[in-house]
């Protein structure tokens, strides 16, 4: 079920700090012809489908087709994310369409503050983790 | 060439405390609690071959934590794992798991993981006694697609992004120089610039996840990266241990879901939150028609879990014997939940049964939407996968490490640093620790923690050391670049680059590899079954392959990436088809069978089997461990 890339919506990324697609596929799969500046899968059976790219592309240019090697042509499922949540348009081969929306996070983006009222670290020889300082842990 | 072109990189240096090499759950948590431990003149690097916000086997998403013990005990915790295991795991590793892995929970719904909540408890945070929505007696329900942003952003926060490397491969461990078995170092190389990194470190946290695509998938064409576990977990945890020298345990343990068939969606919520059934093909309920069978590998069929390799056994007799396919009764399971709902409620339970897949394996969405499949209409095939390799799921190969030193364990379980393999210095947890499964997600990250902490107490008691490697870093680096140097060198004699008599393509060595492992090694091709003659023969065909990876090929960066993936592979494969080969006896009847040892036996067999291989001769040596019960296990609840 490989990712492909709408020519026309594609723009490479031009002028942006990272081509996304290409920035975040866990598996390097996504490439830039630098030449036509568009995006392509550059190795489509390695595909896992996370759809990480299609949740990243700011074109909406990415979408997983399913595989040809066991699914029927015509479905596709396709989603659509914000920082707080994310919508899934899912289209049967029949024509059916279902909508689905899910919250994703509660808190902001790029506001954890990992550290912040936290207990300082206690005691390193201990098992305690430090977030668990003063915890009589159990044992065998 | 001039330096910094493909084939002949800047070579850049990187002195570190501690080093991180992967960027998953284990490799968050361990960042996250080693900074808080570290002094500000402990300098903490972490290296990892994707970008962390999507790294990992977490990568799209989870719809459930699978461990969060709440009211439960870690006693019961080591008893659910043990029994899942078929009686071989390490109380103390898991018992660890257990007592630390609620705090970790906590942090991912305090950093913004939305946690369902029962009604009466709506809005309060576990922490504060809210009540999760549980899908079985250790797994929580989650909206889970932003599971692994939410996890790397307190990770990268916690680390400062100027001390880690993203989109750079790790390939090799390297050895100290002066002192014997000691781990110094790091090598691999950006797959963005043309640089190759050597990191020197004091102590080295080994997390990059299990091995996928050892074994030919069910799916050859476009279907092949729709593995169930990530399609990058390429072995690299097991296969740099084992050539560092560092000890492995049950890499003869493996996993194989059972799944539903082709998009390898997850069926617990479906079997557990849904109530649904599974029958074989004329509608018989397979596991009570077979549970006689189950006898036979008393007493783990009692268990108040039967194990998942025993389930999977009870289902392979219907498929072998020409009962399939075995079909999960949606439909009815829909119909039953909804006799008591309001239409409102209806249309929730139907947006929850596609989150399942959509959280966590939308591919899966995409087989049902492309063969008109609607839950509440249409049954659905499972079918067990193909073989998996991984130390943190229903599966427990992995690297032998010491454990916690106040559980009462033996001396033999601890060496005095928690999560450290026999190499001095080199930690793992995650999937890289073996013999002790269902860590899971919240599992891994908590070891990590475990791990970390380990390592900040490591690096204060060798404060003196200076980590000095074996060997020429142009030395290194020329091995790292063979497949570069093939290809150059031979690309031009032929007409048609791919076919070359002079190298073999990654992708080549990838499906020989898998062709070996499927038809010897007892994939699917046998129903799971192999015996000593078909391994010697799989054994043999695996040294070629290992002479050939000499003669790997790589045309780019990317190649050069899957040339060491898939040479990982090759490393895991071979400790994988050892181990079969020692433990005669068949101790996990669903996920593979000594068919010339067909039964358990615990007599002789209920022991950990552990390796290692010689880094200076390649010589692999194999042993038996005693097996100890820090926890009583008692059975007799399943029937």
């Amino acid at each position: 079920m490989p990712t492909f890339v709408h020519t026309d919506k594609c723009d490479g990324c031009a002028g942006r700090e990272v081509v996304a697609c290409v920035d975040i596929c866990p598996h390097d799969l996504m490439a830039l012809d630098t030449e036509r500046m568009k995006a392509y899968n550059q190795e489509a059976e390695q595909c896992w489908e996370c759809q990480c790219c299609v949740k990243a592309c700011p074109q909406d240019a990415v979408e997983v087709r399913p595989y040809q090697d066991v699914v029927p042509m015509g479905g596709a499922v396709i989603p659509k994310r914000t920082d707080e949540s994310i919508t899934w348009t899912i289209k049967f081969r029949d024509g059916e369409i279902k909508r689905f929306t899910f919250p994703v996070r509660t808190t902001a983006v790029g506001s954890i503050d990992p550290y912040g009222g936290k207990p300082q670290p206690g005691d390193l020889d201990s098992p305690n983790l430090f977030t668990e300082d003063g915890k009589t842990l159990p044992t065998i | 060439m001039s330096a910094g072109t493909f084939g002949n990189p800047d070579i850049v240096e990187v002195d570190t405390d501690i080093l991180i090499i992967g960027g998953g759950m284990a490799a968050c948590g361990a960042a996250f609690e080693v900074r808080r431990w570290a002094g500000d003149d402990v300098k903490i690097t972490l290296v990892d071959k994707a970008s962390m916000e999507r790294s990992g086997a977490v990568a799209q998403g989870l719809s459930a934590i699978n461990t969060y013990l709440g009211d439960n005990s870690p006693e019961d915790y080591c008893r659910m794992v043990s029994a899942d295991l078929m009686g071989i795991t390490r109380d103390d590793l898991v018992f660890d798991v257990g007592r630390h892995v609620d705090d970790t929970v906590h942090l991912f719904e305090e950093w913004g993981l939305p946690i369902w909540k029962d009604k009466e408890t709506e809005g309060v945070p576990l922490s504060e006694g809210g009540k999760p929505v549980r899908s079985g007696r250790w797994q929580i329900m989650i909206n889970g697609e932003s599971y692994k942003p939410i996890v790397a952003e307190a990770a990268k926060n916690a680390l400062g992004m100027e001390n880690i490397y993203e989109r750079v491969f790790i390939v090799k461990l390297l050895l100290d120089e002066n002192e014997d078995n000691r781990i110094a170092g790091a090598v691999g190389f950006s797959l963005r610039e043309h640089k190759l990194y050597i990191f020197r470190a004091n102590a080295i946290l080994n997390v990059c996840g299990g091995a996928v695509n050892v074994f030919r998938p069910r799916s050859l064409g476009e279907g092949m990266g729709r593995a169930w576990y990530p399609v990058w977990n390429a072995g690299s945890t097991y296969a740099m241990a084992a050539e560092a020298g560092a000890e492995l345990t049950m890499m003869e343990n493996r996993f194989v879901p059972a799944r539903f068939k082709d998009g390898y969606g997850p069926v617990g919520a479906w079997f557990l939150l849904f109530k649904s059934k599974a029958t074989n093909g004329f509608g018989e309920n397979y596991m009570a028609k077979n549970a006689d069978m189950l006898k036979d590998f008393a007493p783990y069929d009692t268990a108040a879990t039967v194990p998942t390799c025993l389930r999977n056994h009870a289902m392979l007799k219907e498929l072998k014997e020409g009962r399939g396919p075995i079909m999960m009764d949606t439909p009815t399971a829909m119909a039953n939940l909804a006799e008591t709902m309001t239409p409102e409620e209806v249309k929730h339970l139907e947006a929850e049964a596609w989150e399942d897949f959509l959280d966590m394996c939308v591919g899966q969405a995409g087989v049902w939407a492309g063969m008109n499949v609607r839950p509440e209409e249409t049954p659905s095939e499972l079918m067990p996968t193909e073989p998996y390799l991984l130390g943190s799921h229903s599966g427990c190969c992995g690297i032998w490490v010491s454990g916690p030193e106040d559980v009462n364990s033996p001396d033999e379980w601890r060496w005095g640093y928690n999560r450290m393999t026999t190499v001095k210095g080199l930690f793992t947890a995650g999937d890289g620790v073996g013999a002790s499964g269902h860590k899971f997600s919240s599992g891994s990250h908590t070891e990590g923690r475990i791990a970390g902490k380990s390592m900040v107490r490591f690096v204060r008691d060798h404060g003196g050391f200076t980590p000095a490697l074996k060997r020429d870093i142009s030395e290194i680096a020329e091995d790292i670049y063979k497949p570069v140097r093939n290809y150059f060198a031979h690309k031009d004699k032929t007409t048609a680059e791919d076919v070359n008599p002079h190298y073999i393509t990654p992708k080549m060595f990838q499906m020989r590899l898998q062709k070996y492992m499927d038809e010897y090694v007892a994939g699917i091709a046998t129903y799971y079954n192999t015996n000593a003659k078909l391994l010697e023969i799989g054994l043999h065909h695996l040294e070629m392959l290992k002479e050939d990876s000499a003669n790997l090929r790589a045309k780019d960066q990317h190649e050069l990436l899957r040339a060491w993936e898939n040479y990982h592979r090759l490393r895991t494969a071979e400790a994988h088809l050892r181990h079969i080969l020692f433990r005669e006896e068949t101790r996990y009847p669903g996920f593979f069978y000594r068919a010339d040892f067909p039964e358990l036996d615990d007599e002789n067999w209920k022991v950990f089997v552990n390796s290692r291989m010689d880094p200076d001769t390649g010589e692999w040596t194999m042993m038996k461990k005693t097996h100890v019960d820090l926890v009583e296990k008692h059975y007799g609840n399943a029937h």
